[in-house]
């Protein structure tokens, strides 16, 4: 336990971040921090996994335990890092098209696995670092880079599905309302198991120019009447993976099987 | 589990309890013949060991979770064959970049792609070498036996403690399958190696310190808060991606192995001192290879053997010192010459280099590697 200040946690001498202006992943970062402060996490006991693409730039902000890895891995990478030290506080940092479209298989397996780790994606609808393509939470219609007809496809609904698969705890913020949001994932940290919350992000770079918001403003707007549910979607006591492991393998060396 | 006496199990068997003597606690796996029985076995021993055993969802996940695994401090290992092996390729790049210990099996069998799920191969020697992109060393060793399957998964994890790198175990469905004697004893402190600690102030540690030994790697939860990560790095692990970075940073990837071959290469010599004709081989070939030799040698041809059990780095000054002295080398392997290539290309003496390949998913014969002796020597 320690006694640290939101800012005591942010890798000042970094800033400033390579977000762009009116990018959201600043708040969410912000949102992030004050949920480690009010947690009083250990940062020597905490560890910010992150992945590939603008939001994966977070965990160079950050001063705790920090694992960059490859695109769309975070909570694969995660898995192994909360499974073979259960005292640690793992966050795995995702963007939509890297946790939901390239890693959307992880994260189901994670959220019916349930290992103890927060998975933190925020989705800003589009693949913003490499230029605005659709990713797998593009609204059908929109346009985009790759989508100069107007998106085919549906986009998930990253909550229900990771309510769907299992998970204890599943959230949903946004930037719009960043106290709130601090909120949400200080409950994900706290929870034992696989916790999701979602942060809904503006890019407005790539994606609200080109989809009837002007301004960074008006997408902040646009986010404030999401017709997405917001708060907490899902609150539930599961008994997560290492624990269940530890208590099996427990029993099993009491009868000497070994 | 350590044996009085030699016992009667299976290649496969022997990878799975080198891997728990050498101290392995954390395996990932995926489903995949012919490799299954490993995670099975890891599956049974691990929760008595104090260990943790984890299915994952594919190959992809499966190197990731063992990376995390040793970045928190566990010996940590996962065994796949072909398609499992093309799909680890991503991570294992991961774990060269991050440089982060642990242990892969890849029990070879026929490929490409889903191929033929049972029959043994040797088709993966240049993927194991170039199979994860860009610029790098790699250490890469082949068991030719059940005994071989126990010791080189001991060493492979000392190895990869040592060096901070990933380490390859080239086994083949032949020897995995295989059964015959092996002991199992417990190995040395120093054959199971330890992983260096730091021992400046946390705040000058430096996870990725240019020049010198590759730097100690604490496990994540301790007095060391650090970054480790994929991109290219500064030398505390931060983005830095630039050129004169990028050049220290892929230089000292390679350099690290490339310049440390005389503590990792190991081959077996069998009858070469005064050999006209060498075969050259590696893993279940190479036991159809010895079979040849000695018939060679009830037939009075000077014929020797030189076992590759290091693939990678690559035994050049071995293999150039018998290319050197003898009239053949003869290169048998369950290929189509990927072997046979870096034969040549060490091949400075004229020497005539005979390639003995087999693809069908069967083994090679003693006879067919007699013949190419035979032929070699007249």
């Amino acid at each position: 336990m320690t006694n640290l200040a939101y800012r005591d946690y942010l890798a000042e001498e970094k800033l400033p971040t390579i977000w762009c202006p009116g990018c959201g992943n600043g708040t969410v970062l912000r949102a992030l921090l004050q949920a480690f402060a009010a947690l009083k996490l250990d940062p020597g006991k905490t560890v910010a996994v992150s992945g590939i693409g603008c939001w994966g730039w977070a965990d160079d902000y950050i001063r705790v335990n920090a694992f960059h890895g490859t695109h769309g891995r975070a909570l694969p990478f995660a898995t192994g890092i909360a499974l073979a030290n259960p005292d640690l506080t793992v966050i795995a940092l995702m963007g939509d098209g890297d946790g939901a479209t390239i890693g959307g298989n992880h994260l189901i397996h994670a959220a019916r696995r349930n290992v103890n780790v927060t998975a933190l994606v925020a989705n800003n609808f589009n693949y913003g670092m490499t230029g605005g393509q659709y990713s797998g939470t593009t609204p059908s219609g929109s346009t985009t880079s790759t989508s100069s007809l107007g998106h085919m496809e549906e986009g998930f609904d990253l909550c229900s599905l990771a309510a769907a698969a299992g998970a204890p705890y599943v959230a949903r913020g946004t930037v719009a309302e960043p106290a709130k949001l601090a909120r949400l994932i200080e409950g994900g940290l706290a929870r034992r198991g696989f916790s999701f919350v979602e942060a809904l992000s503006p890019c407005p770079t790539h994606f609200g120019r080109f989809n009837g918001a002007k301004t960074p403003w008006e997408m902040l707007r646009e986010l404030k009447t999401t017709s997405l549910p917001l708060g907490i979607l899902a609150d539930r006591e599961k008994e997560d993976y290492g624990k269940r492991y530890a208590r099996a393998a427990g029993g099993e060396r009491k009868e000497g099987s070994a | 589990m350590e044996t009085a006496g030699p016992i009667f199990a299976s290649g496969n068997e022997a990878i799975a309890e080198g891997a728990f003597a050498a101290g392995a606690l954390f395996y990932a796996g995926y489903p995949i013949t012919p490799s299954s029985e490993i995670a099975e076995i890891a599956s049974r021993r691990m929760p008595g060991l104090g260990g943790m055993f984890v299915q994952m969802e594919d190959e992809l996940s499966s190197m990731a979770a063992i990376i995390g695994a040793s970045l928190a401090g566990k010996r940590a290992f996962t065994a796949t064959s072909g398609p499992g092996f093309s799909l680890m390729q991503e991570n294992l790049g991961m774990a060269v970049m991050g440089e982060i210990p642990c242990v892969v099996v890849n029990v070879q069998r026929s490929g490409p792609s889903t191929g033929m799920a049972t029959k043994p191969a040797q088709g993966d020697v240049m993927q194991a070498r170039w199979g994860t992109h860009g610029d790098h060393g790699i250490i890469t060793l082949v068991p030719s036996s059940v005994q071989d399957c126990y010791d080189l998964t001991i060493r492979a994890f000392r190895l990869s403690e040592e060096f901070r790198t990933p380490v390859i175990l080239l086994a083949d469905a032949a020897i995995g399958k295989v059964r015959e004697g092996v002991r199992y004893y417990p190995p040395t402190e120093e054959e199971k190696g330890v992983r260096p600690l730091p021992d400046c102030p946390p705040s000058d540690y430096r996870p990725f310190a240019f020049g010198g030994a590759t730097p100690p790697l604490p496990p994540f939860g301790g007095d060391y808060i650090y970054r480790i990560t994929g991109s290219m790095h500064d030398e505390r692990g931060g983005q830095a991606a630039n050129p004169g970075t990028a050049d220290r940073v892929i230089r000292h990837l390679t350099e690290k192995i490339e310049g440390k071959r005389d503590r990792i290469v190991s081959v077996r010599s069998l009858a070469l001192e005064d050999a006209e004709v060498a075969v050259c081989s590696f893993g279940c070939s190479a036991r159809s290879s010895k079979a040849a030799v000695r018939s060679a040698r009830n037939r009075g041809i000077r014929a020797g053997l030189l076992e590759l059990t290091t693939l990678w780095p690559f035994p050049d000054g071995e293999v150039r010192s018998i290319l050197s002295r003898v009239k053949a080398v003869i290169v048998p392997e369950l290929n189509l010459g990927q072997v046979a290539r870096e034969v040549e290309r060490l091949n400075d003496f004229s020497c005539t280099v005979v390639r003995v390949n087999r693809v069908d998913g069967g083994l090679l014969k003693p006879e067919e590697i007699l013949a190419a002796i035979e032929e070699g020597a007249s």
